[in-house]
């Protein structure tokens, strides 16, 4: 736990500070690399967790951001109302999906996966009335005082999210991603459980894409297309799948490398292939895994 | 809204069919992979897209020369192939032994990175290959015209499936991939070198998916982009189907060809949900798709 | 009677692997079922505890019909099992193996903000001590020597406080020595604890030493049931042994 107290209070000075540093490229890499590693997080609560390979978490990320938009815009709502419940409807869409999908394991889980985040992405594409269509959804009113209260909503949220981890509900969720079969008798039922990891997952995905589309004024269905949720699969193991702060990590190495590639190729795919593979087969323990045999070999054997 | 006439419908229908060949090609080179080694290769859309920019590439080389499309297909398919066992031998191999995730990310990093490599080499800009000049023109059907080379990609469908369905039945390393995709263990102590079957199976996938983007290069557009809206399709054909069963990839084939082609008639809007629902509904209720083996509880 | 198998069947593609099986076992009883392999003692043992649906017959646990239950829920009513392949949490300390065993015993299971370190901490080390594990408490269970893992499966199912173990080939795999003072451990802690004891056994002197009832299974079918000097002296057992080969 302190070590992830350490980690906390290394977000929370990231989350006071950015806004102070003065440069505009900070505070958009810094709110990104908040935004999409709470995404990423979410995410590994199903993957390094519960050992649930999601192939569409885009979708809720994607629910998040238009239902927040269109909270706040049709329905005039104030910012943390249409944040939190932008939120509970990825909680929802989650239970939806989720109950059709835990019923599957590994390769058809993740199939089923993709084909709901599919639906879900080309109904955004397609409800031109809702949603905009491919044009997207834009002039998402920007809450004056998002700041400051919104570092602190975050910071709650991630103090949230840590708890899970961290309580009995989240070792068993291990258990079920170490051995599904030994924690079915040792009398939990395991597709409960995943289903409630599966909306866990599903509101903190939701936030995330709330915030993105308040951040970024605009929602386009492209969030939501299948190559995002690849994309943020490769952040949480990039960073280190099995542990919490792994993916923050990872987001932030993606975010900041991807920025900086831009101004010298367009090629940027090849790069990320190309560092997926070396992680394959090099680093499977991720950023943090590879840091903590480091440092494991450092302190002598165990 | 007024019932298109008849004629309309068999052009478009026909249409699909010709998409469904084209699926078939990529899909059973893709449910073969995972019947015998058990990977998703994301990748195969990437061979599909390098079948049809190599076949491009040899139709350049080969300006003028009698029977310089089929050539130019064969060797690109080949070429595609090649580069197939190259990835599988060197690298795929060595994640056998690893969880089922790490073989799935890495073909979705060959995705990354070959279409990379392809809009390197080749460019934003669009190819097309001409047809060979004995199937240039269309056939009169029904008052519509249809294209002869779809006709005989209609038809040459049919003619690799039964080739294969005969390869699988009748020949010894027909025997030995069946046996691979019941138990592989037990095939490995049984002498067999699994390694290299492996490999052939990889071969024949990539082949076939090269084989399909070479054999579309006249009737579609070539484009960056093409990898990854045939992968979604090929998918959906081997989930409706079955994944590993091969006449399941035939019907799924046909089935998604048919429901593309006459769902944009009846519902334009819907037609792109209505493919994702329809995977979405097999995987919940038949997962094992139409033809497919029926999974353990 | 704590459990009751009545009549009980399944078959897998017209190939029967339980045939009609039907028996009881006495609460504190400690029982074993024996059979040459293919018999069908493991398709039995996923029958009564719920990981193969039954296709005729029904099973009694504690005066509940259980024929129709998830393992889950079997497991809660009070059946602890362990497997005959090491079925263990590889990535988890051995402490956290029995933690979580007693973390879902105990219904802590759906807590979500209480930190987990430190629950259960007492008990799981009582259990450790039980099954000889405490020096190995922070090891990582996947990289235990294999007799270890098997007493750590032993530790999770004992977490779980059942009323009845069944155990499948709870030694395979496992040395003389080792194989003694395991046997050793299961009976002495099942007759302090007042278990009742279903295992299934392929060395006969591990069978013949603690069981006090033995059941014969052959080709799916219950062929002989008794004390250990009824069993050894009956004649069909002695065919399915040593006689004449199938």
């Amino acid at each position: 736990m302190s070590r992830h107290r350490w980690f906390l209070i290394l977000i929370l000075v990231l989350i006071a500070l950015i806004p102070l540093s003065g440069s505009r490229y900070y505070v958009f890499l810094g709110t990104d690399i908040l935004i999409f590693g709470l995404f990423a997080v979410s995410l590994n609560l199903l993957l390094g967790y519960t050992g649930l390979v999601s192939f569409g978490q885009a979708a809720y990320f994607g629910i998040g951001a238009y239902s927040c938009a269109l909270l706040m815009k049709r329905v005039s709502l104030v910012f943390p109302l249409a944040f939190v419940t932008a939120g509970a409807f990825g909680a929802i869409a989650a239970l939806i999906i989720g109950f059709f999908c835990v019923r599957l394991t590994k390769i058809y889980f993740a199939m089923l996966t993709l084909a709901f985040s599919q639906i879900v992405w080309a109904l955004a594409f397609k409800w031109n009335s809702l949603t905009g269509g491919d044009t997207g959804f834009i002039g998402i009113p920007f809450p004056q005082y998002l700041d400051s209260r919104t570092r602190y909503y975050y910071f709650t949220f991630a103090v949230v999210a840590l708890k899970i981890i961290n309580s009995p509900f989240g070792r068993i969720l291990t258990t079920i991603r170490e051995n599904p079969e030994r924690t079915e008798f040792i009398g939990i039922n395991v597709k409960l459980f995943q289903l409630v990891a599966f909306m866990i997952s599903g509101f903190f995905s939701a936030i995330a894409g709330a915030l993105f589309g308040v951040f970024n004024h605009s929602v386009f269905p492209d969030t939501l297309f299948w190559p995002a949720s690849a994309e943020v699969l490769i952040m949480a193991i990039l960073g280190g799948m099995y542990s919490f702060f792994g993916p923050v990590v990872g987001a932030a190495v993606l975010l900041y490398l991807r920025m900086q590639v831009a101004t010298y190729t367009q090629y940027w795919p090849l790069i990320l292939g190309t560092i997926l593979a070396v992680l394959l087969f090099f680093f499977p323990g991720g950023i943090v895994g590879f840091v903590q045999t480091r440092f494991a070999v450092l302190r002598g054997s165990r | 809204m007024s019932l298109p006439d008849p004629s309309f419908l068999l052009i478009q229908s026909l249409n699909g069919l010709t998409y469904a060949m084209f699926l078939f090609l990529i899909a059973s080179g893709l449910s073969l992979i995972f019947g015998i080694l058990g990977i998703l290769n994301f990748a195969h859309g990437s061979f599909y897209m390098l079948g049809a920019y190599f076949t491009h590439q040899f139709v350049s080389l080969f300006v003028d020369a009698p029977g310089q499309f089929w050539w130019a297909v064969i060797l690109g398919s080949l070429t595609v192939a090649t580069l197939g066992v190259v990835i599988e031998r060197f690298f795929l191999r060595h994640l056998y032994i690893r969880e089922e995730l790490n073989q799935l990310l890495f073909t979705y990093a060959l995705v990354l990175i070959l279409s990379d490599i392809a809009r390197i080499i080749w460019g934003t800009d669009q190819f097309s290959v001409s047809r060979p000049a004995i199937l240039k023109g269309a056939v009169e059907i029904l008052g519509q015209y249809f294209p002869k080379y779809n006709i005989v990609i209609i038809l040459l469908g049919p003619c690799i499936a039964f080739l294969f369905w005969f390869i699988l039945l009748h020949t010894r390393w027909g025997r030995m991939i069946r046996a691979a995709a019941l138990d592989r263990e037990v095939l490995g102590s049984l002498g067999v070198n699994v390694n290299r079957l492996f490999t052939v199976v990889f071969f024949i996938g990539a082949w076939m998916a090269g084989l399909g983007g070479g054999l579309v290069s006249p009737v579609s557009a070539i484009v960056p982009g093409m990898d990854v809206e045939v992968i979604v399709n090929a998918f959906i054909v081997v989930v409706i189907g079955g994944l590993g069963s091969f006449w399941g990839t035939l019907l799924g084939s046909l089935i998604v060809g048919q429901v593309y082609a006459l769902g944009i008639l009846i519902f334009p809007r819907l037609s792109l949900v209505f493919i994702y629902i329809l995977m979405a509904f097999v995987l919940i209720v038949r997962p094992w798709g139409l033809l497919g083996r029926p999974l353990q509880r | 009677m704590i459990l009751t198998v009545e009549n009980v069947k399944k078959s897998f593609d017209g190939f029967v692997a339980v045939n009609r099986v039907s028996f009881s076992v006495e609460k504190g009883e400690l029982c074993s079922i024996i059979g040459p392999n293919g018999a069908g003692k493991t398709t039995l043992f996923n029958l009564i505890t719920g990981h193969l649906p039954v296709d005729e017959g029904k099973v009694i646990f504690n005066g509940i019909e259980t024929t129709h239950m998830h393992a889950y829920e079997i497991c809660r009513l009070g059946m602890g099992r362990s497997f005959q392949r090491i079925n263990i949490f590889p990535r988890l300390t051995v402490f956290e193996n029995i933690q979580a065993a007693l973390l879902a015993h105990r219904g802590k299971s759906f807590d979500f903000f209480t930190t987990v370190e430190p629950l259960f901490n007492e008990e799981t080390e009582a259990i450790l001590e039980r099954v000889g594990l405490q020096d190995h408490r922070d090891v990582m269970s996947g990289s235990l020597a294999y007799g270890f893992q098997k007493q750590l499966e032993l530790g999770i199912v004992l977490a779980g406080e059942p009323a009845m173990l069944l155990l499948d080939e709870p030694t395979s795999g496992m040395s003389a020595r080792e194989t003694n003072s395991t046997i050793e451990l299961i009976g002495r802690i099942a007759r302090e604890k007042g278990f009742t004891l279903l295992f299934t056994e392929h060395d006969m002197a591990v069978v013949f030493s603690i069981s006090e009832r033995i059941l014969v299974l052959h080709q799916g079918q219950l062929i002989a049931e008794g004390s250990p000097e009824e069993v050894r002296a009956n004649p069909d057992v002695k065919k399915v042994y040593l006689g004449e080969a199938r």
